[in-house]
């Protein structure tokens, strides 16, 4: 029988992690009513958390594309266009929901919401700041992966149910690429979970007070970071992986029969997706919440300190989702051959690797500050 | 003789089963009228085993709008107009085709400087028209940004048009006789500047998108094309080029003054989709060397040989000129009756046409990918084929 003591222990460190999720559980002892207001107060968070990262994500992404083409963006609706994205809602919303005469209709409508769901699932296990998070599961990591590999089931089910050969081969595309790169990432996100001794999100940013896995973790952290980097890409069909919805060879891939309201779930999914993959690359590899810390060179230590918790995630999740706009609006499609060459013969193997190496390390000690 | 005509009920059989150890079917799929791809309304019928391609079968005609039969009763001048809307992006070149087998056909000696002036405007053309293409086959290839640099720079050369012609696109402006309008004061200084502000951007363009290691997989030695079936097929311009076939107008049968100005034609080795790419980046480069050389050298004289107005014969009997265009040869016939100005029949080669039959030869055994990687590499312009 483990001890709960020593799985949860806040007090060993500066930081006290206390989730929505642990405060309604708190208050369930006393209060039923305070309990049900933690859990609409998270419900509503995750709803607010979905619409503002929408509408910012697609903004600053039209915003990246726009200056890296030469151009400026949107620029009418609002100072500097910001409610571009709010303009394009309202058309979604507006517009008529077609579903095709031959489609297996009760799917058809099914899909985009299994495509949102998996993605606001994840969102609630990411730990936004040391006493901003929904759930802490202590099976994070495995909750994280088994969730991500539900998206595909929307898309799966979008291009199958859609009665276009478009579509069909869109969601093939979809089903082959998402399960084969999930490998990968997997492998990646396992080496920091060696390292980190647990697969508690939340108890791995805690595991990078001293230094973020990425640079902690010689050379094996670095590997697995790239790993998990374009394997998720990949996962979320973002370029150059972006082979399902490949607009030049399947017109929309497996959205091509979705209008409206339902194109606007896959949509607002694959951008959330975008934010997951950075915010759980942040919250692995670069120390999630966690300052940037140079061993004792205490004086630039308590200067980062000052910045707020939240405000380093942030920092670190939209740097790591610049990078994959900037992948986007930079690099030609891969053909799907080549896809699944890079990952089985080339990803997967230095993966295994690199997990094999992380275990050496972690088994000896053999990193920064590995403590006494 | 009898001909036997192939409908495409004769090809479109019912699926058959693919080479699979699963109970698989190949199965057909219509690649447009509307489709990315197309770039226009161009129809292909692909018969598709999972991913790969195993044949392909072009339905053309969504754009025809029956130009040779309206050239029937139209006079040269006024078909002029009708050429620009064939191949839109080398308008001016098919403008030329026009103007200079009515000239042969009817005596007209046009002077040097008509030549000269239309010589740049070609080459300009031809540059604009690589850039476009550049820019389109990028976002073939799923990578948008491509696209809007191809455009800034088409931009650029299209303001000089606008400044010397006042359209942008379909510019008529090379008639039968002369030019439209003289050049500008200015012409040869903004050419210039444009021609040492593309320099380094062909450059760029090379860093950008050549270098990439992705584009290069997806093109490298997808869709190779040998210099036989390419002469077979009757495929010009950069795409028999870039087979391996020396075979440019400009340098085997020199019209304008192409005779004088100092040129390399550009062939590839392999005949893959790499080399049309390089071809065609090299092209753009060789353009402005011609251009560089000829824009000094403007020599002086009227821009219009032919009085306006005056109706212009054609004698009798069969008329034929070509000109090489961006896409490769662009031909005219004119059969004359030597009754009145109009022909009594007009036929255009259209190079695009007998490009895009390389796709049913290309094609097969790829994947849909590289079927779309093959047709951006044949920079096809549809209304070109449907005429």
């Amino acid at each position: 029988m483990m001890n709960l003591a020593t799985i949860t222990s806040p007090m060993d460190h500066p930081y006290t992690t206390t989730t929505v999720s642990d405060r309604a559980a708190d208050a369930l002892c006393g209060n039923l009513l305070l309990s049900v207001l933690y859990m609409v107060i998270g419900l509503v968070a995750v709803a607010g958390l979905v619409a503002g990262l929408g509408v910012v994500l697609i903004y600053v992404e039209r915003k990246v594309a726009g200056h890296m083409q030469a151009r400026l963006g949107p620029m009418r609706v609002g100072p500097h266009g910001i409610f571009q994205t709010v303009a394009d809602t309202l058309k979604l919303m507006l517009k008529e929901d077609i579903i095709p005469a031959k489609a297996d209709k009760p799917m058809h409508l099914v899909a985009p919401m299994l495509a949102m769901a998996a993605t606001i699932l994840m969102l609630a296990v990411i730990p936004y700041s040391n006493n901003l998070q929904i759930v802490d599961l202590n099976i994070g990591v495995l909750y994280v992966t088994a969730v991500s590999g539900l998206g595909v089931m929307g898309i799966l089910l979008g291009g199958w149910s859609s009665y276009n050969k478009w579509s069909l081969i869109g969601a093939m595309r979809a089903a082959a690429q998402i399960i084969s790169y999930e490998v990968s990432a997997t492998l990646a996100l396992l080496a920091v979970v060696l390292f980190a001794g647990t697969l508690s999100l939340a108890g791995i940013v805690e595991s990078q007070a001293a230094g973020w896995w990425i640079w902690r973790a010689p050379v094996v952290g670095v590997v697995a970071f790239l790993i998990y980097i374009t394997a998720s890409t990949a996962e979320i069909n973002r370029t150059p992986f972006d082979i399902p919805e490949g607009e030049s060879e399947l017109t929309a891939g497996f959205h091509t029969e979705y209008s409206g309201l339902r194109f606007s779930f896959f949509f607002l999914a694959e951008f959330i997706n975008m934010f997951v993959v950075s915010a759980l690359a942040a919250t692995l590899f670069l120390g999630g919440w966690m300052p940037l810390r140079i061993g004792q060179f205490e004086p630039f230590n308590s200067i980062m300190g000052l910045v707020p918790p939240s405000i380093w995630f942030l920092a670190k999740a939209s740097l790591v989702t610049f990078a994959i706009m900037w992948f986007r609006w930079t690099f030609p499609r891969l053909r799907v051959d080549q896809l699944m060459r890079l990952e089985w013969k080339i990803l997967l193997p230095i993966g295994f690797v690199n997990l094999a190496l992380a275990a050496v390390a972690a088994l000896f000690g053999l990193y920064f500050f590995s403590g006494p | 003789m009898s001909v036997s005509l192939r409908t495409l009920n004769d090809v479109v059989r019912p699926p058959t089963t693919a080479a699979s150890a699963l109970a698989t079917q190949e199965y057909f799929v219509n690649m447009g009228p509307q489709h990315p791809i197309a770039h226009g309304s161009l129809r292909l019928v692909l018969r598709l085993d999972g991913e790969t391609v195993k044949e392909v079968i072009p339905v053309p005609g969504f754009v025809h709008r029956g130009i040779e039969k309206m050239c029937e009763h139209l006079g040269p001048r006024q078909i002029v107009h009708l050429t620009d809307r064939m191949d839109y992006l080398s308008a001016l070149m098919n403008n030329w085709a026009l103007a200079m087998t009515v000239e042969r056909a009817a005596g007209i000696a046009v002077n040097e400087r008509i030549e000269t002036i239309r010589t740049l405007m070609a080459e300009l053309q031809r540059l604009q028209s690589h850039v476009l293409w550049w820019g389109v086959l990028g976002m073939d290839l799923g990578a948008f940004t491509p696209f809007l640099y191809g455009f800034r720079e088409r931009e650029v050369i299209g303001e000089i048009f606008e400044e010397t012609i006042g359209a942008r696109l379909t510019m008529n402006y090379i008639q039968p006789g002369g030019l439209m309008y003289d050049i500008h004061p200015g012409f040869a200084r903004k050419v210039k500047d444009v021609a040492r502000y593309i320099r380094p951007i062909i450059d760029e363009y090379d860093t950008l998108l050549s270098g990439n290691v992705i584009l290069q997989e997806r093109l490298r030695n997808i869709g190779i094309l040998s210099p036989e079936k390419a002469v077979a097929l009757g495929c010009t311009g950069p795409v028999v080029r870039a087979s391996g076939v020396p075979y440019d107008l400009r340098k085997v049968e020199p019209y304008g003054v192409y005779g004088k100005a100092e040129f390399d034609v550009v062939v590839g080795t392999v005949g893959d989709c790499w080399d049309r790419y390089c071809v065609r980046m090299e092209e753009m480069r060789q353009s402005l060397r011609i251009i560089e050389q000829l824009i000094d050298n403007i020599p002086e004289g009227p821009h219009m040989v032919v009085k306006y107005g005056a109706r212009i014969r054609i004698p009798e009997g069969i008329h034929y000129g070509q000109v090489e265009t961006a896409r490769g040869v662009f031909g005219v016939t004119i059969v004359s009756d030597g009754k009145g100005e109009a022909p009594y029949r007009m036929h255009f080669r259209s190079p695009s046409f007998n490009n895009l039959w390389a796709v049913t030869a290309l094609a097969p055994g790829w994947r849909i990918a590289d079927l779309i990687a093959i047709q951006s590499s044949l920079d096809l312009v549809i209304p070109d084929i449907d005429r």
